[in-house]
């Protein structure tokens, strides 16, 4: 039996519509009719069509050059053929200038249509084939959430399966919004802790007392508010594994103490004096150059080798452009999915525009993206006008002061945005194209009042 | 077993069907097809459906002649014509029914060889008529174009390609008609 593939055929004339619709029914298609463009339009916006049949000449303000220049800003590739009943040269040429696939003649003999719809139809099952093989293909490119072909990346996922049966602890390097935390994942679902919890900490995120009950927990009346026990993170990791992110960033008490937990595998809770033995295995991550902040007497070099017993480097997304596609399709098809909005693929404008960005905040801003894109566009292709944005946020249009460091314009850049999302750091980072722990540190950093 | 009306459509300047037409037709049709043929009066084709510029007959307005002159008892129809059909997007179709619907028309004015210049061949006009109702009456039961080369449900767009396919659905269509019917 054929795949129900469907067309649409635009003719204010009803009888030319039906029979035309009729006829094709015969051969199998699913076949809807439009009596004018915009009902086409508004078809098309449902449904993605594999061929339109437009005619050229309609009343209502809407002609079919106009139907088809419509319908090609959410379907750029869809299949459309402009019928007329008269063949002048200039609206062939303007038909075939504005994206006809095709210019017919009506009435033109069955074999002639029954031929240019075979071959469409041929071209689309290829297309649809090679949706398929890609799929197949990301699948053979994909370790748990992560999907590369870089051969960079491939090392290191191939480490990360090498590295997690062991219990030994790992330190993942990378900059922000590459995917540290799904490494670490990763390691932590391949082994044999994959039962047991995986708890995830930001260590910018909170203030070092925080931060010390948070990963220890507390006794009761241990300080104001403690008003009972509470486990910390390491107990509910116990078994498991904890993932301690930006771990540049906490001060030399709590270096201290991780340095303990890790020697000893055990650990008192704030105000306790009761050692909590644990089972668990450390990752952490951190965007810093820690044998840089080791030379410079910010962190303890023993904990340094504690942590560095295996070592992870994330290279970021331009210097594994190849990814790109892979991760961009990735993204369409899951992120399409949660909300609910078909789409189908990336037109090849657009992804020319994301082979070429710079994309700073890695793939979590690539992944920002393409929601944005999805959220904004009308068809099931995301074209360049749906990541108009990026060409918007580049750097040709940001005015930079005289006389203005780096790190000026960083605290600029950030309090503007923090305005701009009304002080929600959330946002403000997705924004920014950095994880929200990268933003808390920035915030402490420059004294940054939400 | 599913019953089917077979009639002449008459057109003014018709050269008349020959008379074997339309038994054969209905011969092939029982033999092939699951479905008892009822042989119906010749209807005239309302002159409306006459395109004048065109020479043609319009095969919608005669599907609508057919479905106007079902008679009751006869679920589903075939008008059998010597004249030439179209629809406006073509210069010409050999037939036309409703999927799975009600009426369906057959021509045999580009079934003749004299249309192509040839001596007349009755046995060979036959044999095509033949083929095209049961594949216009394959329509009417829920059958769409098959691929399969010796299938009577294959389109043809030329009359050779008529001359090439068999009068009989191929197992895969007659499964699909089993199922359809079911």
């Amino acid at each position: 039996m054929k795949p129900q593939w469907q067309i649409l055929v635009v003719d204010d004339e009803e009888i030319m519509c039906e029979s035309l619709a009729a006829w094709l029914r015969e051969d199998g298609y699913l076949v809807d009719t439009a009596s004018s463009g915009r009902e086409a339009v508004e078809l098309a916006k449902k449904t993605d069509y594999a061929i339109y049949f437009i005619d050229l000449k309609m009343p209502g303000g809407m002609d079919g050059i106009d139907t088809l220049m419509e319908i090609r800003r959410f379907h750029p590739d869809a299949s459309i053929i402009i019928i007329t009943a008269y063949a002048t040269v200039d609206t062939a040429i303007t038909a075939i200038k504005e994206g006809a696939q095709e210019y017919i003649v009506k009435p033109c003999n069955p074999e002639e249509i029954s031929l240019l719809v075979n071959r469409i139809i041929k071209v689309k099952k290829l297309q649809r084939e090679n949706l398929i093989l890609r799929k197949k293909l990301q699948r053979r490119y994909q370790f748990h959430d992560i999907i590369s072909k870089s051969p960079r990346m491939l090392e290191v996922l191939e480490l990360a399966r090498e590295v997690a049966s062991l219990r030994s602890t790992v330190l993942i390097r990378g900059e922000s919004g590459t995917g540290k935390e799904l490494v670490a994942r990763a390691i932590h679902f391949s082994g044999s802790r994959a039962q047991k919890p995986f708890i995830a900490v930001s260590c910018a995120a909170l203030a070092e007392t925080l931060l010390e009950s948070e990963l220890f927990g507390y006794e009761k009346g241990s300080f104001t508010g403690a008003a009972e026990r509470k486990k910390g993170k390491f107990e509910l990791a116990d078994g498991g594994t904890i993932f301690l992110d930006e771990i540049g960033d906490i001060g030399p008490k709590l270096q201290a103490d991780l340095l303990r937990v890790l020697q000893e595998r055990s650990f008192y809770r704030v105000g306790g004096s009761e050692e909590v033995q644990v089972d668990v295995r450390v990752i952490a991550a951190t965007h810093k150059d820690l044998r840089a902040l080791v030379d410079e007497g910010k962190f303890r070099e023993d904990l340094y080798y504690r942590l560095n017993v295996i070592e992870i480097h994330i290279p970021p997304l331009r210097e594994r452009r190849e990814d790109i596609p892979l991760l961009a399709e990735h993204f369409v098809e899951r992120i399409s999915h949660e909300l609910g909005k078909p789409v189908d693929e990336i037109a090849q404008d657009a992804m020319r525009l994301l082979m070429d960005h710079a994309w700073p905040g890695n793939v979590r801003e690539l992944e920002n993206a393409i929601e944005r894109a999805i959220v904004s566009c009308r068809g099931r292709t995301l074209t360049a006008e749906d990541f108009s944005f990026l060409r918007n946020n580049g750097p040709a249009k940001i005015q930079i002061p005289d006389n203005l460091t780096l790190a000026e314009m960083e605290r600029l850049m950030i309090e503007a945005t923090l305005r701009r999302t009304a002080g929600n750091v959330k946002e403000a980072a997705a924004s920014l194209g950095i994880d929200r722990s990268t933003l808390y540190e920035k915030l402490k950093r420059y004294g940054i009042e939400r | 077993m599913i019953v089917l009306g077979l009639f002449e459509l008459r057109t003014p300047e018709d050269r008349a069907l020959p008379p074997a037409v339309i038994p054969a037709m209905a011969e092939a049709l029982e033999s092939c097809l699951p479905v008892r043929v009822a042989g119906l009066k010749p209807v005239d084709a309302p002159p409306g459906a006459l395109d004048a510029r065109r020479g043609q007959w319009s095969a919608p307005a005669l599907l609508e002649t057919v479905l106007a002159t079902l008679p009751d008892g006869i679920p589903r129809a075939l008008g059998v014509t010597g004249a030439d059909l179209f629809i406006p997007m073509l210069s010409f179709v050999y037939g036309q029914a409703q999927l799975k619907g009600r009426a369906g028309v057959v021509s045999v004015a580009r079934l003749r060889q004299e249309y192509y210049g040839l001596p007349g061949n009755e046995a060979l006009l036959v044999e095509r008529a033949r083929k095209e109702a049961v594949h216009e009456a394959g329509h009417l039961l829920g059958l769409v174009h098959c691929p399969s080369p010796g299938c009577v449900m294959r389109l043809s767009v030329q009359v050779g390609q008529i001359d090439l396919k068999g009068e009989a659905p191929c197992p895969s269509c007659a499964a699909r008609l089993r199922e359809v019917l079911a």
